[in-house]
C-alpha cells in the first residue's frame, strides 16, 4: 500500500511542471513571448527527466536503494511525455504545422536535427517499456535496445548546446551531468570485465 | 498633442520594485536613476509606423542586454542600479577636434521626435517601439568628421562592477558596433534617449542608444560611451564572437537565413502566429538604395 502511495506521489510530482506551465499560460504569466517560454520550458524538462532517469541506476547502487528501480520506467516515460510536448510546441505553436518548413528545419539546421534525433530515439523505448515487450524481446536484447537512452540524452544536450547563442553555461552543465552518468557506466563495465572473478555481470550494476 | 503613455501604462509594478530596491538599500547611490522621467516637447514624426506599439511591459521586460545577463528577463531586474548620470560620450577618431559631450548637451543637439519603429531581432521576434530621439546625423554634424571618416564605430559603456553578469555573456565586452557613414547619416537612423514618452529604462540602453530600424536589433547598440569615426570597417561584437553567423551589415533580410534558423518569418510579441519578415524590415523604400549593386548574401 505504502509502495503504491509513493508511486502515485512521484507520478503527481512529475506532472507538476505541466500543471505549473498550464496555470501560468492560462494566467498569461509566461512573459512577453509565451510560446518561446513554453518551448524552452518543455525542452528543459525533457532533458531533466532524461538525466533523472539515467541517474536512477547509479543512485540506487551507490546509495544502496535498489527499490528505486520501480520509478525508472515512469521517469523515462515522463521524459518522453515532455519530449512530446516540446515537439508539439514546435510543430503547432511555433511552426503552425508548416510541414515543408519543419522538414527543411530538420534537414538543414543541425540543432533541430539533433533534437529530432533525440526524440525519435525515445520512441522505441517508450513503445517497448511494457512488461510484455520485455518478455517478447528478452531481457538482454531489451536492455541493449534501451541503451539508446544514452544517445538520446547526448543528442538532447547537443541540441541545447547548438541552440544557444553564446552563453553555454546551462548546456555545459547538462552535458557535464550526462558525462558523469555515462562515465559511471563505463567504469562499472571496465571494472566488471577486468575483475571477472567477481562474476558480477555489468548489466546489474 | 502627445499621448501620455505613462498615464495609460500600469507602472505600479515598477514603482513597487523601486521601493523594494530602495528599502533593500541597494539603490542609495549618489546619482538617482533617471529612467522613467517624462520627456516634454516631443514632436511626432512622419517616419513613424501606424502599427500598434507593443505593450510597455513587453518592451521593457523582454530585453537582450548581455552585460546584465543573457536571459530575457534579467536586464530589467539587474540593471536597475546602473548609474546613467553623470554620462559623457567621447567623440573621437577622424574628426576636426575630439571632444566629450555631456548628456545634457546631447539632449539639446536637435528637437526630440517620437519615432514609432518596427524592431526586428535576429532571433526572429519583433516589436513596435515608440522611441524618442533625434537623427544621428545631428550628432555627426557636431562631431565634424573629416573626409577620411568612412565609418562610425560605437562602444557601449562597460563596467564589470556594475555589470557582473557580463562575464557569463560569452561575447567580448565592451560591446562594439558600427555603421557605414551613409547608413549613419540616413534620416531613419536615430539616437534614442527615451521610449513611451519617458527617458529610456536602463534595460533598454539608458541613457542613449542607437536605433537602426532596418537592421537586426543587435546593431542598435545600447548605453553608448564612445563614438569614433574611422576609415576602415570597424569590428562589431557579434561578428567577433561568431563571424559565420553575424555580419557587419546585418540588414533584416528574409532571404538570408541565420545559419541556425530561418529569417523568413518572425513572431511579433503579443501575436500568436508568425508573420512574414519584410525586406529591410519594411524600410526598403527608404534604404534599399544604400545597398544597390551589393550582394546581400555575401554582405550579410
Amino acid at each position: 500500500m505504502a509502495r503504491k502511495v509513493t508511486k502515485i506521489a512521484v507520478f503527481v510530482l512529475c506532472l507538476a511542471p505541466l500543471v505549473s506551465l498550464s496555470w501560468r499560460f492560462y494566467k498569461d504569466d509566461l512573459g512577453a513571448n509565451p510560446i518561446e517560454f513554453l518551448t524552452h520550458a518543455t525542452g528543459d524538462w525533457t532533458l531533466r527527466f532524461l538525466l533523472i532517469t539515467l541517474a536512477i541506476t547509479p543512485v540506487r547502487k551507490l546509495l544502496d536503494q535498489p527499490q528505486l528501480i520501480r520509478f525508472r520506467r515512469m521517469l523515462g516515460l515522463f521524459a518522453f511525455f515532455y519530449g512530446c510536448l516540446h515537439l508539439m510546441t514546435y510543430v503547432w505553436l511555433d511552426q503552425f504545422f508548416d510541414w515543408p518548413g519543419i522538414w527543411k528545419d530538420i534537414a538543414k539546421r543541425p540543432f533541430v536535427t539533433a533534437g529530432f534525433a533525440s526524440f525519435v530515439l525515445m520512441v522505441p523505448l517508450a513503445i517497448t517499456s511494457t512488461a510484455g515487450w520485455i518478455r517478447r524481446l528478452g531481457g538482454r536484447r531489451w536492455q541493449l535496445l534501451h541503451r539508446l537512452i544514452y544517445v538520446s540524452a547526448a543528442a538532447g544536450v547537443i541540441h541545447y548546446l547548438w541552440l544557444v547563442k553564446s552563453d553555454v553555461r546551462l548546456p555545459l552543465l547538462y552535458g557535464g551531468v550526462v558525462g558523469v552518468l555515462l562515465l559511471y557506466r563505463v567504469l562499472v563495465y571496465a571494472v566488471s570485465t577486468h575483475g571477472k572473478h567477481t562474476r558480477q555481470p555489468a548489466r546489474n550494476i | 498633442m502627445l499621448i501620455r503613455y505613462s498615464e495609460v501604462t500600469p507602472k505600479d509594478l515598477f514603482l513597487n520594485r523601486r521601493k523594494f530596491i530602495a528599502a533593500a538599500g541597494a539603490a542609495l547611490t549618489a546619482f538617482p536613476a533617471l529612467a522613467g522621467t517624462k520627456l516634454s516637447g516631443v514632436n511626432k514624426s512622419p517616419l513613424s509606423t501606424d502599427e500598434k506599439p507593443t505593450p510597455y511591459e513587453a518592451v521593457t521586460q523582454y530585453n537582450n542586454f548581455y552585460e546584465f545577463g543573457t536571459a530575457k528577463d534579467q536586464p530589467a531586474k539587474l540593471s536597475q542600479e546602473f548609474r546613467t548620470s553623470p554620462w559623457q560620450v567621447s567623440i573621437e577618431g577622424e574628426v576636426a577636434k575630439p571632444k566629450t559631450l555631456d548628456l545634457d548637451a546631447i539632449m539639446k543637439l536637435a528637437p526630440l521626435e517620437e519615432r514609432i519603429y518596427r524592431f526586428r531581432c535576429v532571433e526572429a521576434w519583433s516589436m513596435i517601439v515608440p522611441w524618442i530621439g533625434f537623427p544621428l546625423s545631428a550628432l555627426i554634424k557636431v562631431a565634424q568628421p573629416t573626409s577620411k571618416a568612412k565609418y562610425v564605430a560605437f562602444t557601449t559603456y562597460y563596467d564589470p562592477k556594475q555589470m557582473p553578469q557580463g562575464r557569463y555573456g560569452g561575447i567580448p565586452f565592451p560591446y562594439v558596433e558600427g555603421l557605414r557613414m551613409d547608413e549613419a547619416m540616413h534620416p531613419l537612423t536615430i539616437i534614442s534617449v527615451g521610449l513611451y514618452g519617458e527617458t529610456l529604462p536602463n534595460q533598454n540602453g539608458a541613457p542613449l542608444r542607437l536605433i537602426v530600424p532596418w537592421k537586426y536589433g543587435f546593431k542598435s547598440i545600447k548605453s553608448i560611451a564612445k563614438v569614433r569615426f574611422v576609415e576602415k570597417e570597424p569590428p562589431i561584437t557579434w561578428s567577433l564572437a561568431n563571424p559565420r553567423e553575424y555580419g557587419f551589415y546585418s540588414n533584416v533580410n528574409p532571404e538570408v537565413d541565420h545559419p541556425r534558423w530561418s529569417q523568413a518569418r518572425e513572431r511579433r510579441l503579443g501575436e500568436f502566429g508568425k508573420r512574414e519578415t519584410l525586406m529591410f524590415n519594411g524600410y526598403g523604400d527608404q534604404v534599399a538604395k544604400l545597398y544597390s549593386g551589393m550582394d546581400l548574401k555575401k554582405y550579410y
